[in-house]
């Protein structure tokens, strides 16, 4: 399973998983985990998603969550899952 | 399953304490390229480098967006130019037509700089040698991304004082050659002592004989990353200083171990090493300094400062050295002046001198490293900073490399820019006792006794 985690910061505000989950949805994107956090009324979000499924590249994905971020006025950020492993995994 | 403090944490090592991947580099073997026509070796040169790096750099932005980790520089390190272009070279300006190649492929494929104009000359020199080694002032000044370097010396076969007195005369004409643009060129130019054949950093990268056809060589970076870290341990004892910095450097060196080997597949070209350093820019947070004053010194420089540097070292490689399948390379902590912020303050203070960062070099991975000097420093007495320089690394069977810029019309006191990465340095005062009579004597200093291990 190809697995991409996506982080969400900015300021709170009302409807951000709302809207960041229909976007995936649309995109036949799974979350397989979320937790969230407020720090400082700051918004802090991270996702486990399953892009197995979407048929869109990775670049697209990113560039439109970034937009979609913009519009919220929050940063979205996707990474693929690897690199979180290899540095808090042995 | 990874959770979100471990998430944050990452990202915080990226965003803002400059956590990045400083170098991928490609090293290509250019000896079945080696013909006795001087137009054929170029074509066929050019040809070799366009095919093999076409897509280095846009893999490499690939890599940095999936993974959100910047990778500042992708570049190519190729054969020692020397070995190349011995059969079809009969002037010094032959060898300069390969440095205008390279720069011309180097623009081509969007790397900014490509290494390997070298000669590994550690116990004499061949006509081919002296050729190259000659002709690098007009070489480095004709090309703007070529980088040299000049084997001189090694543990297992002692120190080429014949070349070592040459070199000393070459790095004066390149900053001569150079000096309408603070001498640059001499920027580009390394002098090394047991030269390793898979470094990826620049100026001083090239693909050793011993090396395969391609290979893939990473370099990481992280000073900012362990100052942060080490930040949190103030006030605490050795060992909790020490096991920080080796959790911090296997951390730093994980994400270049899988940059590597996404680029070896992507590439199809062999993973070779991660090189484990702490490799400091002028950006503010970006310097092994900080780390070291971190640890405990008001400036760099300061007594102890020989120590702080020898545990950093040695704890960047003991944590690195897990995380990565293959270290190599120069793996430990540079300590440049002109890029690194911290140095360049100690410098400024009065608490840093040429003296104190040959000492430094004795427990460090390279030596002394972007030093501007007065531009009217005498040939003999750079060449007897290399002697001293390469004497240490040959001793030690370590890596040493001297890069000195004597800025031409300028004295100490003074400040030179070189923008960029390369940053900006005060010229440093140099010893001005003479050394003539000893690099005057010719030959070379023998192997030391240790190196006889048969």
């Amino acid at each position: 399973m190809k697995k991409t985690i996506i982080t969400v910061v900015g300021k709170d505000t009302v409807g951000i998983i709302a809207r960041v989950c229909t976007y995936l949805a649309d995109n036949q994107i799974n979350i397989l985990d979320i937790s969230q956090t407020i720090v400082q009324d700051y918004f802090n979000m991270m996702m486990i998603v399953d892009t197995n499924h979407t048929q869109k590249e990775f670049g697209v994905i990113a560039e439109e969550l970034a937009k979609l971020g913009e519009s919220i006025g929050v940063i979205i950020k996707c990474q693929k899952e690897e690199i979180f492993n290899k540095m808090h995994r042995i | 399953m990874i959770n979100i403090f471990e998430v944050a944490e990452t990202n915080e090592m990226i965003e803002k304490e400059n956590l990045d991947v400083r170098t991928i580099t490609l090293g290509i073997s250019l000896l079945d390229c080696i013909d006795s026509d001087l137009y054929q070796l170029n074509e066929k040169i050019h040809h070799k480098i366009y095919e093999a790096a076409k897509s280095l750099v846009e893999t490499g932005e690939q890599i940095s967006r999936e993974y959100g980790i910047p990778i500042v520089n992708k570049r190519i390190a190729v054969t020692p130019i020397a070995l190349v272009g011995g059969a079809a070279c009969k002037t010094e300006e032959d060898f300069v037509s390969i440095a205008r190649t390279l720069d011309r492929v180097a623009h081509e494929v969007g790397v900014n700089f490509i290494g390997g104009y070298s000669a590994l000359v550690s116990k004499g020199m061949t006509a081919a040698d002296e050729l190259l080694i000659r002709s690098i002032p007009k070489a480095l000044s004709v090309t703007e991304r070529v980088c040299s370097s000049v084997n001189v010396g090694s543990t297992k076969s002692g120190i080429n004082m014949d070349a070592v007195k040459l070199t000393g005369e070459i790095i004066k004409r390149t900053a001569e050659a150079t000096k309408d643009a603070d001498s640059l060129g001499c920027a580009k130019l390394v002098i090394f002592c047991n030269a390793p054949d898979d470094n990826p950093f620049m100026a001083g990268a090239f693909h050793g004989v011993t090396e395969a056809d391609k290979i893939i060589n990473v370099g990481v970076s992280g000073p900012g990353v362990v100052k942060t870290a080490l930040e949190k341990v103030r006030g605490e004892n050795f060992e909790v200083l020490c096991e920080t910095i080796k959790k911090t450097a296997f951390k730093v060196t994980r994400v270049g171990q899988l940059v590597a080997k996404e680029a070896s597949k992507r590439l199809q070209v062999p993973f070779g090493i991660v090189d484990l350093s702490l490799a400091p820019t002028p950006a503010i947070g970006d310097s092994v300094a900080d780390i070291l004053c971190e640890i405990g010194l008001e400036h760099v420089g300061a007594p102890g400062t020989t120590a702080a540097l020898a545990l950093l070292n040695d704890q960047v490689k003991k944590g690195g050295v897990m995380a990565s399948s293959y270290v190599g390379g120069l793996s430990g902590a540079f300590i440049p002046v002109s890029e690194d912020q911290g140095m360049i303050d100690a410098v400024t203070a009065g608490a840093l001198t040429l003296e104190k960062l040959e000492a430094m070099t004795c427990v460090c991975s390279v030596g002394l490293d972007m030093i501007a000097i007065p531009g009217d420093t005498k040939a003999t007495t750079i060449s007897g900073i290399i002697a001293d320089e390469m004497a240490i690394g040959m001793i030690n069977q370590k890596t040493t490399a001297v890069r000195l810029i004597p800025v031409i019309g300028k004295d100490v006191g003074e400040t030179v820019e070189f923008g960029g990465l390369l940053g900006y340095a005060p010229i440093m005062p140099v010893n001005q006792f003479s050394c003539d009579d000893f690099v005057n004597r010719g030959g070379r200093i023998p192997a030391p006794i240790h190196s006889f291990k048969n």
